[in-house]
This record gives structure tokens, C-alpha cells and sequence, in this order.
């Protein structure tokens, strides 16, 4: 009961040094994620219809196979294959972020076809143009609803993070199973790292939901989609 | 004719294939028939019930699947208890996908009008039977988008098993990767059965809602 | 008269504090109809509602065919409401079972009747609504009017000694009241003691053995159309107002 009391108490700095690299990487992922999925989801439903289908093929490759299987293929076969040179750090990154581009693609389709028709209509008989339009109207309103779903997105990618320690990124996982392999608390470790993405988790789907209330508009759907 | 290492590749993944399915199955049934359990006690619970079962929902839903079959395989033995890799990842994905089930059929189960229950009440239902065969089968219905969503994340996430030693499609696949030095070919190969597993599941579970679609029946 | 079936006595009911019901007493003899009217919110539907506790009562004394029914003996209450059906004013269909099964349920999994009889007999009672047609239909493929005679004929198949109905018409289209209409005075004259809650004023006339005023949580009024229904009256006035509303819709 000490000893594992011990273990825990010295490896906790360790294990929330850990964290930090939890946060690079689920930032990293999900920033990428954003900007891809956005432009995918446009691309599904303004684009021509090849764009249509290379996106579909994209979305229905990165939802059907498994994240860890995604961490070995890209890690040590297709980076390497393609001369395509990156640590592993990043590398989970990456994987994270396209896999996480397409449910975000999924997610912001989903509110674009949830706007009311007409809102783009209304925006170009204004003088805008087609850019000021997506800008200024069209994504303020998606990304609004969009809000509960991408914050869904967010604590799944975080729970996804804790894969990394495959390929050997120091993050809360692998440090915690690299001290409870030397100590043999295997338990109280595991426990303790749980917590910890548990603490992490629940931060950012609050965090999440005060953002969604302070930029509220009122009447408009808040349930999002 | 297949060279020698595909030929190898392909008997080893299709007894992996076996075995995820062997991890899938059991897991989907149960993740569900837990589901349903926590889900009406959550929704249905006196106060304590409801809360301990809130609480469980709550931390397999916010921690990751990985870390909780952690301490099944490798956390457990230091209290004396050793499950087998199999047992562990199973146990591990049916609490997990029980608690993510739960969260479907609790929702489904409050969004059901009260006047189902007042009219079921008025033809001398007890409350039991009210909520076995007027609310159940409504939340059901309801819950099947939800419930068949989470069944392909289980899916994908039964890849997992591999960290616990159980050698399943990933695990067999790995273990040749690492003995040909041929990673591309493997996982790719390996994705490719993943794929046709999650697209064949989507399209038996399309079917399964298509076949006990109710007209007006809203959608959860 | 007197073959008293279902009488209730000092029915008290309040939300939040802010009473609603005010003791209120009512008999209803074998073959009777009674019809409750009076202004919105004066506590009509939660009278009924309490009349077979879907809403339980604070206080209140219940008598069915000579026998004192404990409410609060669980099992007591379920066999009571089997006796006590109700017709609400939105039907309350089962939403995930065809018409059919609508009524088998009941028979089946309250009566515990085996399969072949329960159909039959539902069979027997949709076609006496006129609704063979329909038997194999969800809620939502249905009209209001055929919504509302399966929720009917579902009370009918446990053969209840009273219905209560509380607005049975109010949520049709005008077009297809008169079916409704058309059922329920069948059912009058195969001799189905009721209690309704209604606005129709054709209804109150034609039906009524007895007009039960209702306002604010009491029975103001009470008596025969015939002594009732004369100028000067409470009850006269409000269908003087019915009739003017009728009227203006036609
Ligand atoms: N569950 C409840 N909680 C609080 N107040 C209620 C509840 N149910 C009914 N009331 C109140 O009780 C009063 C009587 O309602 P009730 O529905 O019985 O009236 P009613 O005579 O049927 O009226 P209407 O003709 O509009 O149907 C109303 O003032 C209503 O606001
Ligand atoms: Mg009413």
C-alpha cells in the first residue's frame, strides 16, 4: 500500500510532464483536422462531383480502419516508403489529424446542410462576394452548430492519443506503463493515468461548452447537430 | 499463384480475422445488453441507482479504452486477480461499449413521450410492464442509428486487443510485419480487411434498420 | 336510478400547493352518461385523470360496483383501470405497433390471453369502429378520426364497466368529428355507462342524461339537460357561447 503510494507520488510530475505532450498532440490533430474537414465538407457539397468522390473514398478509408492500425501503416511503412522522414511524435500527429479530418468532415457537412436555404442566396444579393459570403455568413453558423459534435470529436481524438505510445511518444501512456514496468505498480499507475485523461477530458468538453454558450445566439438551435 | 509470403500473410491474417471475430461478437452482445441495463436504470433509477450507474458511464466514457484494458490485463494481477488476454479484452470492450450503449438508450428512453406510458397506465399496465413493452421497444427503435454507430467503433477499436497479447488481425499482422520487414504491404493489407468488415457491418445494420423501420417513427 | 357502478367521493387534487379539485363527489349508475363542461382549466381533464389515478388524487374515496378500491394497493389499481378505460383527447396510440397490435398488446400482456384469441377479438372490435381496413397500419399512416376510434376500440377490448373520455373530438379536423361522433353514440346505445369531457354542443344535448358544470375545481351545476338547459343558467350560458362558436365556424 505504501510502496505503491510512493511509486505514484514520484512519478506523478513525470506522468503530467506527459500531459503536455497529450495536449501537443490532440491540438496538433485536431487543428489539422479542422481545416481539412472544413474543406473537404465544402468540397462535398459545393464541388464537382469527382471531388465528391475522392473525398467519399478518403472519409470512408479513414473511418474504416482502425487508428492503430493507421499509426503502424503510416509510422513504419508509408512515411518511410514515400522518403517521407518524421518522428514519431509527429507522425501520430498527422495520423490523428487525418483521421479526425474526415469525422470533422462528416460533422461541418452535416450543419452546412442544416443551414436554412437562402442564407448564401441572401448574402450575394447583398454585394458580397462568394468568399465574403463563406466568411461572413455561412461558416459563423456552422461552426456554431457545429460545436457539440466537434467537441464529441475532441474527447474521442484525446482518448485516441493515448495510442501513441506505440510508436514510442513519451506521453502520459507510455511513461506510465514505463515506470509501472520498473516498479511493478502496474494498478496504481494505469489508475493514476486514467485520471489524468480523465481530468483532461472533462477540462476541454467544459471549456468546450462555455464556448458554445458565451458565443450563443439566442433562438438560434443551440442542440446543434 | 501467391509468393510464399503472401500465401503466409493471408492463413495468418484470416486466424486473426477468426479471432477478432471471436473478440467482436461476444462484445457487441454484451456491450448492448449492458447498455440496455445501465440505460433504463439511468434513466428510470431511484436516485443512489442512477448515480452509481452515471458514475460508471462516466469513466469508461472518459478515459481511454487502451488505459482500462491496461489495468484489466496488466493492473489487475497486483490484487491477485489474472485474466486471461482474451477474457481481459473482452471484459474491457463489453464495460466500455456497455457504458457508450447506455448513453443511446438513456437518451432514447427520456425522449419517449409521456403519453405512451399515461395510455399504457390507463389499460392496467404496471409500471413494469409499461416500460418492457411500450418503452422499451420505442427506445429501442430509437436508439438503433446510435447503437449501430457505436457497434463499428467497437469494431475498430477490438484492434486493441492486440496490446494485451491477444493476437488478433493486428496482432498476427504485426508479428509478420516485423518478421519480413514488409510494413506497407501488411497494413495495408490489413486495413483492407478492416474495411470490408466495418463497410459489410454498416451494410447488415442499414439493413436491420430498414427492416424494423416504423412509418413516423421519428428518428433519435 | 340506482345501480350505483362507479362512484367517487371528496376528490381532492393540488399542484404545487394551488388546489385544483376542491372535493369533488360524483356517482355514475349503470347505462348513464354524464357529461362534464365548463371553462378551460376549470379541472376537467385532471378530474378524470384522478378518476382512475393517472394523476393520483390527495384525497378521495373510490367505489366500484359496491366495493371500495384501496388506490394505493398497487395491484388493486391496475385491475380497477382495466375496469375504468379512457379515451384521451390526443388518443395516445402505442406509436411503434400497427392498429392491431395496438390492441392485442393489452389482452395478451395485461388479460394474458393467447394469441389467436387476442386478434380475434381485436378483429371483432376494429371492425365494430369500422376500421377492418386499417388494422395493419402504424399510428402516424392513420387520420385523427381513425386514431381516435382505435384508441376507442383498444379501451373496449378490456371490456371496462366505465369510459372516461376526455375531449375525444377536440383534436379532429371538423371533417372527420362525425365518425368519432358516430362511435361513441353506438356505444351509448349499447348501453356503455361514460363520463365525458366535451365542447360539443351537439353532444351535450343528444347524450347527456346529466350536465356536470365544472368551475374552478368544483361541480357548480348538476342535472338533466331539460332542467339545466333554460335560460338563466350557468351551463345555458356557456353553450349559448358554444353555440355562437359553432356557429361563426360553420
Ligand atoms: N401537472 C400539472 N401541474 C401543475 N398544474 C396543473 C397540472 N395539470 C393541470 N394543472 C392545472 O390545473 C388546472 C386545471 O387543468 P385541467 O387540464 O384539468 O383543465 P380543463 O378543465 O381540462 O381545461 P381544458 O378545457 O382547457 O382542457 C389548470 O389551471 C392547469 O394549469
Ligand atoms: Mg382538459
Amino acid at each position: 500500500m505504501i510502496e505503491s503510494f510512493n511509486a505514484v507520488k514520484q512519478s506523478l510530475p513525470y506522468l503530467l510532464q506527459g500531459g503536455w505532450i497529450t495536449i501537443v498532440i490532440v491540438t496538433g490533430a485536431m487543428i489539422m483536422g479542422f481545416f481539412m474537414g472544413l474543406c473537404m465538407a465544402v468540397g462535398q457539397v459545393y464541388g464537382p462531383s469527382v471531388l465528391k468522390r475522392v473525398i467519399g473514398v478518403y472519409i470512408w478509408f479513414f473511418q474504416g480502419i482502425p487508428t492503430l492500425v493507421l499509426l503502424f501503416l503510416f509510422y513504419f511503412g508509408l512515411f518511410n516508403y514515400i522518403g517521407f522522414n518524421i518522428n514519431a511524435l509527429a507522425a501520430v500527429t498527422v495520423v490523428l489529424g487525418m483521421t479526425t479530418a474526415a469525422y470533422q468532415a462528416n460533422i461541418f457537412k452535416g450543419a452546412i446542410l442544416l443551414l436554412p436555404r437562402g442564407q448564401f442566396k441572401a448574402a450575394s444579393t447583398m454585394g458580397m462576394s462568394d468568399f465574403q459570403a463563406i466568411t461572413g455568413v455561412i461558416l459563423p453558423q456552422i461552426l456554431r452548430l457545429s460545436i457539440p459534435a466537434w467537441s464529441n470529436e475532441f474527447s474521442i481524438v484525446l482518448k485516441d492519443s493515448a495510442l501513441a505510445f506505440v510508436l514510442g511518444v513519451p506521453e502520459i501512456m507510455a511513461r506510465a506503463k514505463f515506470i509501472a514496468s520498473r516498479t511493478y505498480q502496474y494498478l496504481p499507475l494505469y489508475i493514476i493515468a486514467g485520471l489524468i485523461y480523465f481530468v483532461l477530458t472533462w477540462a476541454g468538453v467544459m471549456g468546450l461548452a462555455k464556448l458554445a454558450k458565451t458565443v450563443r445566439i439566442p433562438g438560434y438551435a443551440n442542440k446543434g447537430i | 499463384m501467391l509468393s510464399p509470403f503472401y500465401q503466409e500473410l493471408v492463413s495468418s491474417l484470416n486466424r486473426g480475422l477468426l479471432m477478432s471475430l471471436y473478440l467482436i461478437i461476444p462484445s457487441a452482445v454484451g456491450g448492448i445488453l449492458l447498455g440496455i441495463i445501465v440505460g433504463c436504470f439511468r434513466a428510470f433509477g431511484n436516485t443512489f441507482v442512477r448515480k452509481m450507474c452515471d458514475t460508471y458511464a462516466a469513466i469508461f466514457r472518459g478515459t481511454p479504452l487502451v488505459v482500462q484494458l491496461f489495468i484489466l490485463y496488466f493492473g489487475l494481477p497486483n490484487i491477485g486477480i489474472c485474466l486471461s488476454s482474451y477474457t481481459a479484452a473482452v471484459l474491457g470492450f463489453v464495460l466500455c461499449s456497455g457504458a457508450y450503449q447506455s448513453e443511446y438508450i438513456r437518451g432514447a428512453l427520456l425522449s419517449i413521450k409521456q403519453n405512451q406510458y399515461s395510455a399504457a397506465q390507463a389499460l392496467g399496465f404496471s409500471r413494469f410492464q409499461s416500460i418492457v413493452w411500450i418503452i422499451i421497444p420505442q427506445a429501442l427503435r430509437k436508439a438503433l442509428p446510435g447503437c449501430s454507430n457505436e457497434i463499428i467503433y467497437l469494431i475498430k477499436y477490438s484492434s486493441l486487443a492486440y496490446v494485451v497479447t491477444c493476437m488478433e488481425l493486428t496482432g498476427e499482422g504485426k508479428a509478420i510485419a516485423t518478421e519480413y520487414f514488409r510494413f506497407t504491404e501488411v497494413f495495408a493489407v490489413i486495413g483492407l480487411y478492416y474495411l470490408l468488415l466495418v463497410s459489410l457491418a454498416i451494410l447488415v445494420l442499414k439493413k436491420v434498420e430498414k427492416a424494423t423501420l416504423i412509418p413516423g417513427f421519428g428518428q433519435f | 336510478m340506482g345501480d350505483p357502478i362507479l362512484s367517487v367521493e371528496n376528490i381532492k387534487k393540488s399542484f404545487n400547493g394551488v388546489p385544483i379539485l376542491k372535493g369533488v363527489d360524483l356517482c355514475l349508475n349503470k347505462g348513464e352518461i354524464k357529461i362534464l363542461i365548463g371553462p378551460s382549466g376549470a379541472g376537467k381533464s385532471t378530474l378524470l385523470q384522478c378518476m382512475n389515478c393517472l394523476v393520483p388524487p390527495d384525497s378521495g374515496k373510490f367505489r366500484l360496483e359496491e366495493r371500495t378500491v384501496d388506490i394505493t394497493n398497487k395491484r388493486e389499481l391496475y385491475v380497477y383501470r382495466q375496469q375504468v378505460g379512457m379515451i384521451f383527447q390526443d388518443f395516445n396510440l402505442f406509436d411503434h405497433l400497427t392498429a392491431l397490435d395496438n390492441l392485442t398488446i393489452a389482452l395478451r400482456k395485461v388479460k394474458k390471453m393467447g394469441k389467436k384469441e387476442a386478434t380475434a377479438r381485436a378483429l371483432a372490435e376494429l371492425s365494430r369502429v369500422g376500421l377492418e381496413e386499417k388494422t395493419h397500419l402504424y399510428p402516424a399512416q392513420l387520420s385523427g378520426g381513425q386514431k381516435q376510434r382505435v384508441a376507442i376500440a383498444r379501451a373496449l377490448t378490456m371490456d371496462p364497466k366505465v369510459l372516461l373520455l376526455d375531449e375525444p373530438t377536440s383534436a379532429l379536423d371538423p371533417e372527420v368529428m362525425g365518425e368519432v361522433i358516430d362511435v361513441i353514440r353506438n356505444l351509448a346505445k349499447r348501453g356503455m355507462t361514460m363520463i365525458m369531457a366535451t365542447h360539443q354542443i351537439n353532444l351535450i344535448r343528444t347524450l347527456a342524461d346529466e350536465i356536470l358544470f365544472m368551475e374552478s375545481g368544483a361541480v357548480v351545476e348538476q342535472g338533466q339537460p331539460k332542467v339545466l338547459l333554460v335560460p338563466g343558467t350557468r351551463s345555458q350560458g356557456f353553450c349559448d357561447k358554444l353555440d355562437i362558436l359553432t356557429g361563426k365556424i360553420k
